[in-house]
């Protein structure tokens, strides 16, 4: 349904590259997510997907639509909903939402069935301004907008970027229910945790694809031993640990330490601990996630990096 | 050598609020919170969008008077004594903590001198600010043109630059990548290590767990405040994100 060859964007004078021969597809249905950090290249990807922004080299398309080319067809198949908050903010929430059917051609009730999910949930405030709604509010109007004509694709950027735990849990189910409509959903968002929601993630780093997979081969073919570490001073820990001899690398993760380590021997580095003058530790096998294998892919780019 | 939590001093509170609280008219934004935090502490403030955190913050900062309860920052009385209160305390919000076109060092200085620290302070604190952080050749570069990585790192310790007793942290790490997220708490660690109290607040619900103890906010009250390890405990919950979700889904306020 999307599919990206080579996409590159460059900015400014100096060319700054901003996506970097990216390159990835996404099948009908799908639920794929862009993960990494602000920089990364992210919006940049979805402006170029969505026909707001002309790329420097590559190519892609959407629904087979060309990018350049098929511009206008791509606009009327796709829902957007970017980062930043782009509902009109002097207007009703049921103004908002019946100009943007009336955009597209078609009208509230035709397509209800897709939004009501949703729209309920908003539907006691149809008279408030946007301006005026919550966070939360304002992120599921902007939801019903880039629905209401029924898109067969779905880009979302960093929907869920500075909402609360319970909102972003309450987004993600969301999206979990448009998926079964067969809507396909190419979702950002800088929280690792987010990523075993997606059917396949991607994760990006300064323009780049680190590696694309489905969360949980991700995390099986991390490579190394990773152990989990827990003790009452975090800090020392942290600042104890790099120097274990078998560490590879080391880095605070919630109440736990993570240790990548090449002897993987919980009880050898609890010993060495103790050694160590640590009281009350536990050393466990830990669960690799997806900031783990991103932690690791960070580690072994940067290094790539300075050797070029 | 014995490792424990050395460096907080629960014997010096330097918040101190009982029963805080702050109306705009009939809304009652937060609802007579009571909370200790000790010098050296990490204390993580958590709670839904709109439960009253930026309100109760602004109150503990000085900026807004309470409409009723008492509180003391840094020993200072948040009716009577908020000026003394800004002059003890740092702050860093992610929406604005430096002047982007501004250089590194006309950053430091800047604020150096807001707090009224001596030319000489600010070029020696400023020297040694820079090479910590590994920005000496930075140095004379706008921060506009600084990763934000970068950027976050700068701003916190210019936010520490005059020593204050507590500095507090609005959603420091958005939008960074998950080391430059670990490199930043581990100049939290060490401020907190050197005595500094942090008040930090976060959507990030493993961060939760880098702070000695939280509490969580909903509709405008602390519903729960202890050490994040007790907390799972209570809630027979296995990550802070299930406390968080236990407490907060009822919540009826939303901004």
């Amino acid at each position: 349904m999307i599919e990206l060859k080579e996409l590159t964007k460059t900015y400014g004078k100096e060319k700054k590259v901003a996506v970097d021969r990216v390159s990835f597809s996404v099948e009908t249905g799908e639920l794929f997510g862009l993960i990494g950090p602000d920089g990364a290249g992210k919006t940049s990807i979805f402006r170029m997907l969505t026909t707001l922004l002309l790329p420097d080299g590559g190519s892609a398309t959407v629904d087979r639509n060309d990018i350049v080319k098929d511009y206008r067809a791509i606009r009327n198949s796709v829902g957007y909903m970017p980062g930043k908050f782009s509902l009109y903010q002097d207007l009703t929430v049921s103004e908002n939402l019946n100009f943007f059917a009336t955009v597209f051609g078609t009208t509230i009730d035709e397509n209800y069935e897709l939004i009501k999910d949703i729209y309920v949930q908003i539907e006691k405030f149809s008279d408030r301004r946007a301006g005026k709604l919550s966070g939360g509010m304002k992120q599921k109007l902007a939801l019903c907008c880039a629905l209401i004509h029924k898109p067969k694709v779905l880009f979302l950027d960093e929907p869920t970027t500075g909402v609360d735990p319970v909102s972003r849990r309450e987004f993600w189910d969301m999206l979990a229910r448009l998926k079964q409509q067969s809507i396909t959903i190419l979702v950002s968002t800088p929280y690792m945790d987010e990523a075993n929601r997606c059917d396949r993630i991607a994760l990006i780093q300064e323009g780049q694809i680190l590696a694309i997979d489905t969360p949980g081969k991700l995390t099986s073919s991390y490579g190394d031993a990773l152990l989990a570490v827990k003790t009452k001073n975090m800090y020392a820990l942290l600042k104890a640990l790099p120097s274990y001899p078998s560490t590879i690398n080391s880095y605070a993760f919630g109440e736990y330490a993570h240790v990548a380590v090449r002897d993987n021997r919980p009880e050898a580095l609890q010993q060495w601990l103790t050694g160590e003058g640590f009281e009350g530790t536990e050393v466990i096998a830990a669960n690799v996630t997806v900031e783990d294998v991103f932690i690791k892919l960070l580690g072994k780019n940067k290094t790539h990096r300075a050797e070029k | 050598m014995k490792q424990a939590d050395r460096h907080i001093d629960s014997s010096t509170t330097v918040i101190e609020a009982r029963g805080l609280t702050k109306k705009f008219g009939d809304f009652i934004a937060t609802n007579a919170i009571t909370l200790d935090v000790y010098r050296g502490e990490i204390f993580g403030f958590l709670g839904a969008n709109g439960a009253g955190k930026t309100t109760a913050m602004r109150m503990l900062c000085g900026l807004s008077v309470p409409t009723s309860g008492t509180a003391t920052i840094a020993g200072f009385d948040v009716y009577r004594q908020r000026e003394e209160i800004k002059k003890n305390i740092g702050y860093m919000s992610q929406k604005f903590s430096l002047y982007d076109d501004l250089t590194v060092l006309e950053n430091i200085q800047f604020f150096g001198g807001i707090y009224g620290l001596t030319n000489e302070q600010i070029k020696n604190k400023g020297k040694d600010l820079v090479t910590r952080l590994g920005l000496a050749n930075e140095a004379n570069r706008l921060v506009a043109t600084l990763p934000l990585g970068w950027k976050q790192k700068l701003a916190f310790s210019v936010a520490i630059l005059h020593d204050p007793q507590i500095v507090f942290l609005d959603e420091p790490t958005g939008g960074v990548d998950p080391v430059t997220r670990r490199q930043f708490w581990e100049l939290i660690y060490s401020a907190a290590d050197s005595g500094v109290t942090v008040f930090v607040t976060t959507h990030y619900m493993d961060e939760a767990e880098y702070c000695n103890r939280i509490s969580i906010m909903v509709d405008g009250s602390i519903e729960a405040l202890d050490e994040p390890s007790r907390l799972k405990h209570q809630f027979n919950a296995s990550s802070m994100e299930e406390v968080f979700y236990v407490l907060a889904r009822g919540a009826r306020r939303s901004e």
